[in-house]
C-alpha cells in the first residue's frame, strides 16, 4: 500500500514535471536565442545556454528599430480598447443582470450570434466600410472595431459579476432617493472591482493579440501594431533571428503581466466567453 | 427580479411625484435597461451585424479592391467558381483535419492536466500558473515562436527528429508538404492545452468529494471510480466544450497564417487562412465573401446537428 502510494506520487509529480517542461521549453528557447550574440547563434544551434550571452539584440531593437513605436501603438490601441469595452460592458451586463425587459432575449441572441460566426467573414466588408471613412491605416479605426469584437463577451463577462452582488443594495438606495444611475456608480461598481479589472485584462490580452483585422486594416508603418510589425519584420529581414526573438520577448511581456492579474478569474471569462480563446 | 424591485420602484416613483410628472418619470424608468445596453448594441449592429450583411451582397458581386469598375452583379458566379476550385476542395479537407487533429490532442491532454492538478500538493499555485502560461501567449507570438522551433537554423526541433532517427535530415517541417499540417497543430495544441484543462479543473472541483469516499468504501478502484464518478459527472462540460470549440478552432487563422501562409502548395491551407488570403493577398472581396457564405452555410448545419443531437438525447434520458 505505502508502495504503491509513494510510487504513484512520483509518477504524479513526473508528470506534471513534464507538462511545466513542454508549457516553458518554447519560451525558454525564445529567451536563450534572444541573449544569444550573433557570431554563436549557428556555431552552437542546439546547445541549451550560449556559452556568452548579451543584452545586444535588445539594446538594438529599442534603438535602431520600429518596435517601440509598434509597441506604442499596440499599447494605445489595446488599453483604449480595454477601457471603452468595459465602460460599455458594465452597462450592458448591468441591464442584463438587473432589468427584465422587452427585448431582453434579443440583445442576449444578438450577442450570442456575434460568437458564434467566424470573425475572418468581415475582414473584406470591414475594410469596405472603413475606407471611405478614412478609418483605415488608422489607430482609431482597429479600436472600432476591436471595441465592437470584444463588446459580447465582456457584457456576458460583466453580467456575471454583477449576479454575483445582492440587489438589495442599490433598491435600499433608491428608496433613500438615490437613482438608479447614481446607485449604480457610486455603489454596485465599486464592488465589481475585481471583475472590472478581470474584464480590462481578458479585454487587453484579446486585443493585444489580434492580428489578421490588423494586417488588413493597416498598411503603413506609422499605426502598425506589434503583431503587424514583427510579422512584416519576419518576412523582411529574416536572417536577424536574435532581434526578432528579442522583439517577441517585449511582446510577451505585457500579455504575461495581464495574465497574472486576471489568474483568478480564468475559469470565469473562460465560461462567459464560451466559444472565446 | 419581480416583486421586490417593483416594490421599491414604486416607493421611489411616488416619493418623487411632487417633482415630476408621474409620466416622464415612469417613461424614464422603462427606458432605462435600454440605455444601459444601447451603446453596445448599436455598435455591435453597426460594426459586425452591418458587414456581415455587406458580405453576403458581395457573394454574389464582382468585388475586386483595386479594380474600380467591379463592383456588378454576378449572381452565382463565385459559387460555380468555388465548386471547381481544387484549392476550396483541399482546404476544406485541410480543416477537417486541422480541427480534428487539434481538439483531440487539447482536450487529451487537458483532461490529463486537470486530473494531475486536481489533486493537492505542494507548489500547486504556481505549477497552475506556469502550465497555463501559454494561454496568455498572444496567438501570432505563439505561432512565429513554434515555426523558429521548427526552424533547422535556430531551433532544436529538426535536430532532434533527426538524432532520433524520425527523418532522414534535419529539415524543416512546415515546409514538407506532407507533414507540414503537424507544425501549427502542434502549436495549438501547446496553446490550447489550457483552455481545456482550466475548464475540466472547474468542473472537476464541483464533483462533490463524498461519492469518492463512498464508492472506496464500497471497494471501487481508482479506475472504477474515474469511470462510475468522474466521467458522468463531466460529461455535460466535457460535450459542451468540445462542441463549441470545435467550431472555434475550424476557423482558427491567426497560426497558419504566421507558420506557413497556407503553404507549402496549400498543404495547410484552411477555409478560414484562404478566406483571409482571397482577401488580404489578392484583394479579390467577392469571392472572399463567397467561400465566407459557403463556410457558414456549413457551420449552420454543424450547429443544426448538434441541436438535433442533444434533443435526441434528452429524449432518452
Amino acid at each position: 500500500m505505502t508502495r504503491r502510494f509513494i510510487l504513484g506520487t512520483v509518477a504524479h509529480r513526473l508528470a506534471i514535471l513534464v507538462y511545466i517542461i513542454f508549457a516553458l521549453f518554447p519560451l525558454y528557447w525564445l529567451l536563450k536565442v534572444s541573449v544569444t550574440p550573433n557570431d554563436l547563434l549557428y556555431s552552437e544551434g542546439v546547445r541549451m545556454w550560449p556559452s556568452r550571452a548579451g543584452l545586444e539584440h535588445y539594446i538594438f531593437v529599442l534603438e535602431h528599430s520600429d518596435f517601440p513605436k509598434f509597441f506604442k501603438n499596440s499599447v494605445i490601441v489595446s488599453a483604449s480598447t480595454a477601457f471603452i469595452v468595459t465602460i460599455l460592458a458594465s452597462l450592458a451586463g448591468y441591464a442584463l443582470s438587473r432589468f427584465t425587459f422587452r427585448g431582453k432575449y434579443w440583445i442576449v441572441v444578438l450577442m450570442l450570434l456575434t460568437q458564434m460566426f467566424p470573425l475572418v467573414m468581415l475582414v473584406a466588408p470591414i475594410f469596405k466600410m472603413l475606407s471611405p471613412l478614412g478609418l483605415t491605416n488608422s489607430l482609431g479605426g482597429l479600436i472600432l472595431v476591436y471595441v465592437a469584437f470584444n463588446v459580447p463577451f465582456a457584457t456576458f463577462l460583466m453580467q456575471s459579476f454583477f449576479d454575483g452582488i445582492p440587489k438589495d443594495l442599490e433598491e435600499a438606495a433608491m428608496i433613500d432617493g438615490a437613482t438608479r444611475f447614481r446607485a449604480f456608480r457610486q455603489i454596485i461598481l465599486p464592488l465589481t472591482l475585481p471583475g472590472i479589472a478581470a474584464t480590462l485584462g481578458f479585454v487587453f490580452t484579446a486585443a493585444w493579440s489580434e492580428l489578421l483585422f490588423a494586417l488588413m486594416l493597416i498598411s503603413g508603418a506609422d499605426a502598425s501594431t506589434f503583431p503587424v510589425g514583427l510579422l512584416s519584420f519576419v518576412s523582411k529581414f529574416s536572417v536577424d533571428f536574435g532581434q526578432m526573438m528579442a522583439a517577441g520577448v517585449m511582446a510577451l511581456i505585457p500579455a504575461c503581466l495581464f495574465f497574472l492579474l486576471i489568474q483568478r478569474y480564468l475559469v470565469q471569462g473562460l465560461t462567459a466567453g464560451a466559444v472565446k480563446g | 427580479m419581480g416583486v421586490r424591485n417593483t416594490v421599491s420602484m414604486t416607493a421611489f416613483v411616488s416619493s418623487d411625484r411632487q417633482r415630476s410628472t408621474p409620466v416622464l418619470r415612469r417613461l424614464a424608468v422603462a427606458s432605462e435597461p435600454y440605455l444601459y445596453s444601447a451603446p453596445a448594441v448599436i455598435l455591435i449592429v453597426a460594426v459586425m451585424l452591418a458587414p456581415l450583411a455587406l458580405g453576403f451582397s458581395y457573394a454574389f458581386r464582382d468585388v475586386k479592391l483595386l479594380n474600380p469598375l467591379s463592383g456588378g452583379f454576378i449572381g452565382l458566379d463565385h459559387f460555380r467558381a468555388l465548386i471547381d476550385d481544387k484549392t476550396f476542395a483541399r482546404a476544406l479537407k485541410n480543416t477537417f483535419f486541422w480541427a480534428g487533429a487539434s481538439v483531440a490532442l487539447q482536450f487529451t491532454f487537458g483532461l490529463i492536466l486537470a486530473l494531475l492538478l486536481n489533486r493537492p500538493f505542494w507548489g500547486r499555485g504556481i505549477v497552475q500558473a506556469l502550465v497555463f502560461l501559454p494561454w496568455a501567449v498572444p496567438s501570432f507570438l505563439s505561432g512565429l515562436n513554434w515555426a523558429w522551433m521548427f526552424n533547422p537554423v535556430i531551433g532544436p526541433i529538426p535536430h532532434w527528429l533527426f538524432a532520433l532517427g524520425l527523418t532522414d535530415a534535419p529539415d524543416n517541417i512546415l515546409s514538407d508538404p506532407h507533414n507540414a499540417m503537424w507544425g501549427p497543430i502542434i502549436a495549438n495544441v501547446w496553446w490550447g492545452i489550457p483552455f481545456f484543462a482550466i475548464t475540466l479543473l472547474a468542473a472537476l472541483q464541483a464533483i462533490p468529494r463524498d461519492l469518492y469516499e463512498a464508492a472506496s468504501i464500497d471497494g471501487a478502484n481508482a479506475f472504477q471510480r474515474f469511470k462510475s464518478i468522474t466521467l458522468p459527472f463531466l460529461a455535460p462540460t466535457i460535450a459542451i466544450t468540445i462542441l463549441l470549440r470545435t467550431v472555434w478552432i475550424a476557423n482558427f487563422a491567426d497560426l497558419i497564417v504566421v507558420m506557413t501562409n497556407g503553404g507549402p502548395a496549400d498543404r495547410t491551407q484552411i477555409v478560414a487562412s484562404y478566406i483571409f488570403t482571397q482577401a488580404f493577398r489578392r484583394l479579390d472581396f467577392g469571392y472572399a465573401s463567397a467561400i465566407a457564405v459557403v463556410l457558414l452555410v456549413l457551420l449552420m448545419a454543424y450547429a443544426l446537428l448538434i441541436v438535433l443531437l442533444r434533443q435526441s438525447l434528452l429524449k432518452k434520458a
